[in-house]
């Protein structure tokens, strides 16, 4: 037998790294020719699962999301009467207008900040940049909870001492925001000074060139190219908000309670198919934010044409 | 500055632009300013205070007595919690091993056999990840609960049913299930990296396939491996939701002990040694990750999420 049968076993396989086999070396060496599809077969089953896996439980919420019965797991037919249930109550709707201040403000904060910062760390010396990455990163990385309690701690001990001079602070949005801007302004900061990276200098040299005042520059060169970039930070920042549970549930007060939060109690305490239905709109929510906010990163992240063409 | 700096091709216009930026130097502390503050008073104070209470002891009504005694982490190695140290450090070495042998072979068969459709793969990993932690945590709830989907199925076939959820199995699926994603992309990205001309060498030189694999794919994609064991480790260390959800909120592990320990007990001191314990575990993380791989990793990687 020749190598033609078992070299074509995948057709459709592109070329990797790892298989440029020609029918010429496999020929005659069937064990081996068998232990390989014995590998493939694997791989591509390992892949299948693992896609199953990652669907499956996201299309289970939504499927009954639309379930008529009032048991969450015992389908009863197609309806929508979750979703106006979801609608029409007050525990849900209060939720979800505090969610929405608080990532508006987030966004808005984060944004802000993160974008001038992301300004102005490039132009700063050294030390002051190896500070600033050691801030961020570390506003990423250290677990959730330890930043939530810790600013719970902080935060309940300055409030008590400014309550002994006379200064009246709560636990409330105000907060929680402040928790979340923590966490964006890194990203923010990350998303922005990636975009600089990829920037064409020659354009704002051009300008300054051409005597424009710095302002100008800023504006009418320097900001242009950043929007995509600073728009998917926002993006990111106002979805960050909608689906915190862990600094929100550490860093609110009495009636800021967030939409997450009032899911998150939900399922702890009785689940209802209200929260499939809210779990839809919620997931089809982030999902169209997210998408839109890495097209624009992945448009961000190439060359602009111009730089394209300068530097060809 | 930072370009001057890694020697780009137009250096002296860039040189030029340096000295005008220095004469502002005002203007960029100024727009940096907020953005530190924001850190000096959400992060730095927050886990200053917490090393500061961590060091004292429990207040009669809660709260903390300023004290510089160590109470607090002598407590935490306490019979009574050793417990929690143990399943938290077993399912933060557990979860991030189940990710890498879930995570490798799938980065893998995207990056070697994808072809055209690698890119589509890649998003396909990633969407989930990017839809609402909660809801995918939640998702489970239904599968798993006693008269969830997993036992109907069970059920149908004539199999007992299986008591999984508030119980470490459904901790482990929601951990494999919520942070595949962060194990996948920086294997996927250093497999994409990797010069195919070495693996043919290899061939060439009539190295076996799994050889090839051994010799010269796994040493040059291990970066790959340990950014996503970063990104994985250290914040399963003090997961919270997932416990809170699939383990049925006890506590069992040092996120969840943590909070409460903070919120319901009103022993500061102890929930905060915990917290110092954590902070220190990421610091060992991260000092052994910069030692191993660098600085550049982690941004490479980073970038893609």
């Amino acid at each position: 037998m020749t190598a033609s049968p078992s070299s074509n076993a995948l057709p459709s396989r592109a070329v990797g790294p790892s298989d440029r086999a020609t029918p010429g070396r496999t020929a005659g060496r069937g064990a081996v020719r068998r232990r390989v599809d014995l590998v493939e077969a694997y791989l591509r089953a390992h892949g299948a699962i693992a896609y199953l896996f990652l669907y499956v439980p996201i299309a289970i919420v939504v499927l009954y999301s639309f379930n008529d019965s009032r048991y969450v797991l015992v389908w009863g037919g197609f309806s929508l009467r979750w979703y106006q249930a979801a609608w029409t109550d007050p525990q849900v709707l209060n939720p979800l207008k505090t969610s929405l201040i608080v990532a508006a403000l987030n966004m808005v904060c984060a944004t802000t900040l993160g974008t001038l910062a992301a300004l102005a760390i490039v132009r700063a010396p050294r030390l002051v940049r190896l500070a600033f990455d050691a801030l961020i990163y570390t506003a990423l990385i250290v677990p959730e909870v330890v930043v939530a309690l810790a600013s719970l701690l902080f935060l309940n001990s300055a409030f008590g001492f400014l309550g002994d001079v006379g200064v009246r602070l709560t636990f409330g949005i105000p907060t929680i925001v402040a928790g979340h801007v923590l966490w964006n302004l890194s990203l923010v900061i990350l998303v922005v000074r990636a975009r600089m990276a990829g920037m064409d200098r020659s354009l704002i040299e051009a300008s300054q060139d051409l005597f424009a005042s710095p302002w100008r520059t800023f504006t009418q060169v320097t900001l242009p190219q950043l929007a995509p970039a600073i728009l998917a930070g926002a993006l990111l920042s106002f979805t960050f908000s909608m689906d915190d549970v862990v600094l929100s549930t550490f860093l609110s007060g009495v009636g800021s309670t967030t939409l997450p939060m009032r899911v998150f109690s939900m399922i702890r305490f009785g689940v209802t198919p209200a929260v499939n239905a809210i779990s839809a709109v919620m997931l089809l929510l982030t999902l169209v934010v997210i998408v839109v906010s890495q097209w624009l990163v992945r448009r961000a992240g190439r060359p602009s044409p111009a730089a394209e063409a300068t530097s060809g | 500055m930072t370009d001057a700096a890694t020697g780009g091709p137009a250096r002296p216009p860039l040189e030029a632009a340096a000295g005008r930026q220095r004469g502002s130097s005002r203007l960029v502390a100024l727009l940096a300013l907020p953005a530190a503050a924001w850190y000096v008073l959400m992060l730095v104070a927050p886990l200053v205070t917490t090393v500061v209470i961590s060091a004292g002891e429990r207040g009669d009504q809660g709260g903390f007595v300023p004290q510089f005694t160590f109470s607090a982490y002598a407590a935490l190695l306490d019979p009574l919690y050793a417990p929690v140290l143990r399943t938290t450090f077993i399912l933060a070495v557990g979860g991030t091993v189940g990710c890498f042998l879930a995570a490798y072979p799938l980065a893998y068969l995207l990056a070697t056999r994808g072809g055209r459709r690698r890119t589509l793969g890649l998003i396909l990993v990633v969407i989930p990840f990017w839809t609402s932690f909660l809801i995918r945590t939640y998702a489970w709830v239904t599968i798993l609960s006693p008269n969830g989907l997993l036992n109907g199925g069970l059920g149908a076939v004539g199999l007992p049913p299986l008591d999984l959820l508030n119980g470490p199995v459904a901790v482990y699926i929601g951990i494999l299930y919520n942070y595949l994603p962060l194990m996948v992309f920086p294997i996927y990205v250093a497999l994409e990296r990797l010069d195919p001309a070495l693996v043919e060498a290899s061939k060439d030189l009539g190295a076996s396939r799994w050889a090839t694999f051994r010799q010269v794919t796994w040493p040059l994609t291990l970066p790959g491996v340990a950014t996503g064991v970063l990104l994985v480790f250290v914040p399963l260390t003090g997961e919270w939701v997932i416990p809170s959800i699939l383990g049925g909120g006890k506590s069992y592990y040092l996120g969840t002990f943590m909070a409460n320990q903070v919120t319901d007990s009103r022993n500061w001191p102890l929930g905060s040694a915990a917290a110092v314990l954590l902070i220190a575990v990421m610091l060992i993380v991260v000092a052994v990750y910069l030692r191993l791989v660098g600085r550049e990793g982690l941004q490479r990687e980073v970038s893609l999420l």
